[in-house]
Order: structure tokens, then C-alpha cells, then sequence
């Protein structure tokens, strides 16, 4: 194997581990959002990815059917549905279902994973039990080759620039807006912030439907990368819980910080180990670093 | 089932008829020839009665397997259908009692038990995964019940309660190995699975036929959770080691990570041959036909098989479940489940399952839409293999079939 195919494949195997911290931290995101600011175990989680992914699917079949000229540009407008459903169905969902819970953290991740397997019916039987697969635009398929010999993925590509998006505004939004500091306010004492005039009711209910949007978009990104169907948010639920855990519940900067490692290491380990193995591998790392820092990797510093 | 019963069956649905319908009244029940005696036909206390026969169907209407067995509930419930239409089973209309094994292999336990033991049901249309199947077989073997499993699998396994019509492995394997190695001159191959019991299996074979009938060589085995959705590192993998083939067997939800991810790393049906035993059309609905374009799968039935049988068979399955509809190699198998047991049926004289089971051997059934087949002494069917390519519409393009029959042969010697 010649100097340059080594170096293609260098260059193609960190960006294979870029793209999978992308994907890991966009699946995350949303899910530090709930779980990390507010505390609740969102077991739906996967499913509100699936309401993006299912966004997509509606809105390429409208335009092939009613407006063919538009197939390569409703992607964006699609992605943007994605988080106003799954905000909205977030919004719903608190206000029927999780502000009863607050108070009993297990309850909630009982009824939110009977929330998931009700919403997975739905699916089933609003969309069909099959997968379905949304026509995506030309300019989302296919590989960016620069030389010959390597080929970086554009719905990669595409997947890391939205995470950079997503996660700088939710950043930007956290620390620099009302709302983030009235959610910053509440995580951190809930009774005072009540007490200065923080309406927290309100904050939980926004924070968890934009919680819930980002897992929206998170789901209709990754129709570029995989499937479509009433279930296939359950194959990105264990991997989000892993990564925000990981990262330490109560930090967004730990979500990222986990997200990258979890991410190299994984990509490094399935190169050069199967693919099974390398699962374990990760797995096993991240149990012993758990063990000796339950907190996870960036503990939020509250006087509890 | 004693002579008093049989009276009180008779006279129940001769009210019931003649409540509903008085011109009935009129028509003497010998008028037609008459089906055989319910008395002779079951001796073993069967749901059967002067006028129907009951059957159980047993799959995943919810859960993580409802996307690929939804298929094989339309297709059985089409034959049944079809069968009542021409008149029945020995005379008998089919009444099928549905029962949802919910993805769950316990469950699947518990219903067949309930379809066994309470309901008595003359023979099973169902199961889908091997992990179900195994789950049931001690029940199916104990209560002495009928099963129709529709599904290609790994094989390795043979029993009297069971008739497989689908596939086993060296039935689909062997021959798409061979004509890689002949039409593709595939010397090198990469074999990759999701990490359980079907792929594992196929690919033990596949890496024997390979290595001691092609002469050829592996260059890599790779294995990956059922969930994984991240395939960029297996891709670098495969680009290092360069193979000629690439032998897949990904199933669930990472299959079409698994394409969409190697058509975004370049590898594509043009540059790349790709052999897999995974992707029927129903995948294909999921994964999307513009990232597979040109690949190549082995399976006994395409949709887009061109003989009359398959035609007659799409046009039907279509009228009934809408236009859009699609037919995958699962889905003709369960097709022929009711069908094989109507001729076994007939052909026995009885719904008696020892004397089904004993009648099965050699049955024929010359109207399946995949072609003639014939149940082989060992339960399995005799069928042919084709290679189909994958087309950006989702469908396949036969490219090649075997020239005969093969014949299933669950027990490889040399390949285990």
C-alpha cells in the first residue's frame, strides 16, 4: 500500500470519527437539554427523533407530488418543520404528561417510555409498520472526492455542519439569552428563582419542547445517514443516555466533551478491532471512568 | 370428537343458516358433493366442524419486527382468502384467529401455546425470526401442531411439526457464491453480518465455499450490532482490503445505514460488486433504491419474476393492499404456507397433524409465483436461486436463475 492510500485513509478515518461526533452530539443535544437542565429521563426521546425523521418524509412526498421544481431545496424548510413538530408535540407532552412528574424522577422515565411505545404505535399506524425512505436532494447524496482515492461523505459533511449550528445556538441561547438565564436560574434553585418573579412553570415547558425540537432536527438529519421507520428512534435512545451521562447530566460542554470521546474512541476501536468488539471496548472504558467519577466527566459545580 | 357433538355442530349451523338465509331452507345440504365426514377427517379433536376449519397465524403485528412481518400477514391472509373462494379445504372454509407475538419471543411461546392448546387450531401460519421460531418449536413438538415458517434462515434444523418455506442457507448461498466467482471473477470477498445467529451462520458457510469450492480467499469478516447506525470505519476497512466482493448479510435498521453510508463513501454498484441475502423489495422501500443501485442479491423470488403465476399473484396482492405494495422473497414464501397445507391436507384425507406432517414429503404446488416447488422429505422446499440487481425504483432485475431445482439440505456436511 503505497504513502498516499495510507494518507487517504488516515484522512477518511478521522473524518469517519468528526462525523460520528457529530452525530453523537446532535443525537445528544437535545437530551441534555431535558435531562441535563431539567431532570427529567426522557425515555421518548428516540421518538421525537422520529417525528423529524418523519417531517422529511412527509415533506419530500409533497413536493414530489405537488411541486417536483422544489426537490432540491425543501430539505432546509423540512428540517426547520422537524423542530417547530416536535417542539409543539414537546409543548403537548409537558403539559398533559411531565409537569405531574417532577417531583418523581422515576415515575417519569416509566410513563415516558409508555410514552415511546404509544408514539411508536402511532407511527405504525399513521405510516405503516415498513420503513419508508424520504428522496433527498441530489446535492445531499454521493461523496465530496477532491483526489482520487478519497472520498469524504457529504451527508457527513452536512450532519457536521447542522450540529455545529445547533449546538452553537443552543450554547448562544444557554448563556447568553432571557431564557437561558432563567433556566440557568431554575436548575440551579428552583424555589429561589420562583421567588424572584421566574414564572418556572413556563421555563419548564419551554425548555423541554425546545428539548424535544432539537431531537427533532436531530432526527431529520440523520434520514441522510439512516433509516426512516416507527422504531428507528430506539437505535440512537441507549447511545444519547450514554453520551450526556457520560459527559455529566448537568454541563452542556460536557455533552461535547463526552460526545468527541466516545466518538474517537469508537471509530480508532472499530478500524482496528470488529465491530462488536469495539462496542465493547467503548462500553467497558466508559463504565470504569463512570465508576470512578459517577458525576461524569464535567460535574455542574451546585451547592446541593 | 364424539358422534353427539358432531350432531349439535351440524344443527347449530344449520339454524344459524337458516336463520339468516330461508332460501337455504330449501337447498338440501347434499345438494353438492359432500365433504368428507367431520368424524373421519379429524379424529384428534381439531377446531374442525362440518363447515370450517380453523387456523392460527402467528407474527409481530407491533413491535420492531411488524416492519418485516407485516408482509408475510398480507400474503397468508391473500392465500387463505383465495383458497375460501375456490371452496375451501376439504370442503371447510378457513377461519384464521390472528394472534400478535408482539416482537417478543416469550410472547410468541405464550400465543402458540393458546393457538395449540385453547383454540386447537389445525395448522400455524407464522413466525418470521429464528429466535421466535426456536422460541415455539418445543411447544409445536409437544402439542403436536402444524407450523408454516416462511422465512430464509441458517438452517441446521429439521422437524416433523415444522414445514420451512423459505430457504435455508446453502440453498441461497452456494449458488450466488458460484456465480460471483464465475460471471464476477470474484476471487477476493469481504464478508460482513449483523452480529447474531442467521448472519454468523451464513457467513461460516459462505467462508467454507469460498475457501474450499471457489478457491478464492476472505480478506474480512466483520460483525456489528443489531442497532449500529455508524458504518464509516467497516467502509475504510473495506477500502483497505480492496475485495472484489463484498458478501453482506445486514439486517433491521442498520441496513440502511449500511448503504446510504457506503453510497456516501463512494463505493457504489458501478465500481463495486456488491453480493447480499438481506434485501428484499421490502428493504428496499426503506433503504431507498438510488443508493443500491446495481448491487446484487440472491433470493428464490423477486417481484419482478416474468412468469404467469407471479403475475396473477402481484395482481392480486396489489388489488388488495393498494397499488403500492411490494412483494419481497419473505413475503411469496408465506404465500405458499396455506397452499402447502391445503395440498398436504388433501392429499392426507385428513386435518390429522401426524398424517399432514406424513402426507407433506413430495407435495407439489405448481401455481406458486416463484415457480414449481415441492416439499422435500426433510420439510424443506425444493427451489431455485436467482441473482437479482438492485434498481434506482426499489425493484430487481432478474439477471440469472439456477438451472434447476435445489435441493435444501439443512445438515451441510463440510460446512459446519
Amino acid at each position: 500500500m503505497s504513502f498516499s492510500e495510507i494518507l487517504n485513509i488516515g484522512l477518511m478515518q478521522g473524518f469517519a470519527g468528526l462525523s460520528l461526533f457529530s452525530v453523537l452530539l446532535l443525537m445528544g443535544l437535545g437530551l441534555a437539554i431535558i435531562f441535563g437542565q431539567m431532570g427529567v429521563i426522557n425515555m421518548a426521546h428516540g421518538e421525537f427523533m422520529t417525528i423529524g425523521a418523519y417531517t422529511i418524509y412527509l415533506f419530500s412526498q409533497l413536493t414530489e407530488t405537488y411541486a417536483p421544481a422544489l426537490a432540491q431545496a425543501y430539505f432546509p424548510f423540512a428540517i426547520a418543520a422537524a423542530f417547530v413538530f416536535a417542539f409543539i408535540v414537546g409543548w403537548l407532552v409537558e403539559w398533559a404528561f411531565i409537569r405531574h412528574l417532577y417531583q418523581r424522577p422515576l415515575d417519569t422515565l416509566l410513563a415516558t417510555w409508555g410514552l415511546s411505545l404509544g408514539m411508536q404505535q402511532i407511527f405504525r399506524s399513521s405510516f405503516g409498520a415498513k420503513e419508508v425512505s424520504a428522496t433527498l436532494p441530489d446535492w445531499l447524496m454521493g461523496s465530496w472526492a477532491p483526489k482520487d482515492g478519497l472520498d469524504i461523505p457529504i451527508n457527513g459533511l452536512f450532519v457536521m455542519a447542522l450540529t455545529l449550528i445547533v449546538t452553537g445556538g443552543v450554547l448562544l441561547a444557554l448563556y447568553k439569552s432571557r431564557w437561558g438565564l432563567r433556566v440557568r436560574a431554575t436548575v440551579s434553585n428552583r424555589v429561589m428563582a420562583n421567588a424572584i418573579g421566574i414564572n418556572t412553570t413556563r421555563t419548564d415547558r419551554v425548555t423541554f419542547a425546545i428539548g424535544c425540537g432539537v431531537a427533532g432536527v436531530a432526527g431529520a438529519a440523520f434520514t441522510t445517514i439512516g433509516s426512516t421507520g416507527p422504531t428507528s428512534g430506539s437505535l440512537y435512545i441507549v447511545d444519547a443516555f450514554l453520551v450526556v451521562t457520560f459527559g455529566g447530566a448537568a454541563s452542556l460542554w460536557g455533552t461535547v466533551v463526552s460526545a468527541f470521546g466516545i466518538a474517537q474512541t469508537q471509530s480508532v476501536a472499530e478500524f482496528f478491532l470488529s465491530g462488536s468488539n469495539a462496542k465493547v471496548l467503548t462500553l467497558l472504558l466508559i463504565v470504569s471512568i463512570l465508576m470512578l467519577r459517577p458525576q461524569g466527566l464535567f460535574a455542574a459545580k451546585i451547592r446541593r | 370428537m364424539s358422534k353427539n357433538q358432531h350432531c349439535s355442530f351440524k344443527r347449530r349451523s344449520f339454524m344459524i343458516g337458516a336463520a339468516a338465509l330461508p332460501l337455504m331452507l330449501a337447498m338440501p345440504l347434499a345438494a353438492h358433493a359432500a365433504p368428507p365426514a367431520t368424524a373421519a377427517v379429524n379424529t384428534t379433536k381439531l377446531a374442525v366442524t362440518d363447515t370450517e376449519v380453523t387456523v392460527g397465524q402467528l407474527h409481530s403485528a407491533t413491535g420492531t419486527m411488524a416492519i418485516s412481518e407485516t408482509g408475510s400477514i398480507q400474503a397468508e391472509q391473500l392465500a387463505i382468502d383465495q383458497i375460501n373462494a375456490l371452496g375451501g379445504v376439504l370442503g371447510r372454509k378457513i377461519k384464521v384467529i390472528k394472534e400478535d407475538g408482539a416482537s417478543d419471543w416469550p410472547t410468541f411461546a405464550e400465543k402458540s401455546k393458546k393457538l395449540l392448546v385453547n383454540d386447537r387450531v389445525a395448522a400455524v401460519f407464522g413466525c418470521w425470526t429464528s429466535a421466535s421460531r426456536k422460541a415455539v418449536l418445543p411447544i409445536f413438538e409437544k402439542e403436536n401442531g402444524m407450523l408454516y415458517y416462511p422465512t430464509f434462515y441458517e438452517g441446521l434444523e429439521q422437524s416433523k411439526n415444522v414445514i420451512y418455506t423459505g430457504q435455508e442457507a446453502t440453498q441461497q448461498i452456494l449458488y450466488g457464491l458460484d456465480w460471483a466467482a464465475k460471471e464476477k471473477k470474484a476471487k477476493t470477498y469481504f464478508l460482513i453480518g449483523s452480529d447474531y445467529i442467521w448472519p454468523r451462520t451464513s457467513n461460516k458457510i459462505a467462508r467454507k465455499h469460498i475457501e474450499n469450492v471457489i478457491k478464492g480467499k476472505v480478506v474480512g469478516e466483520e460483525y456489528y450490532p443489531l442497532g449500529q447506525t455508524n458504518f464509516n470505519s467497516l467502509i475504510n476497512k473495506i477500502k483497505v482490503a480492496k475485495p472484489d466482493a463484498i458478501y453482506a448479510i445486514v439486517v433491521g435498521g442498520s441496513n440502511v445505514a449500511f448503504y446510504k453510508q457506503l453510497k456516501a463513501a463512494g463505493i457504489t454498484g458501478d465500481k463495486q460488486f456488491l453480493l447480499t441475502i438481506s434485501v428484499t423489495e421490502d428493504e428496499m422501500l426503506g433503504i431507498g433504491g438510488e443508493n443500491t443501485v446495481g448491487f446484487y442479491a440472491a433470493m428464490k423470488y423477486f417481484q419482478s419474476l416474468d412468469n404467469p403465476n407471479n403475475k396473477k399473484f402481484v395482481e392480486a396482492f396489489k388489488a388488495k393492499y393498494g397499488k403500492n405494495a411490494v412483494i419481497g422473497d419473505v413475503t411469496q414464501a408465506a404465500y405458499l404456507g396455506p397452499w402447502l397445507w391445503k395440498a398436504s391436507v388433501e392429499k392426507a384425507g385428513s386435518f390429522d397433524i401426524d398424517k399432514v406432517a406424513a402426507a407433506s414429503g413430495g407435495i407439489e404446488f405448481k401455481d406458486a409465483p416463484e415457480g414449481y416447488v415441492k416439499i422435500h422429505p426433510n420439510h424443506h422446499l425444493w427451489s431455485k436461486t436467482r441473482i437479482g440487481q438492485m434498481q434506482s425504483d426499489g425493484q430487481f432485475k432478474v439477471v440469472t436463475e439456477s438451472p434447476g431445482l435445489i435441493e435444501p439440505n439443512p445438515f451441510p456436511k463440510g460446512y459446519q
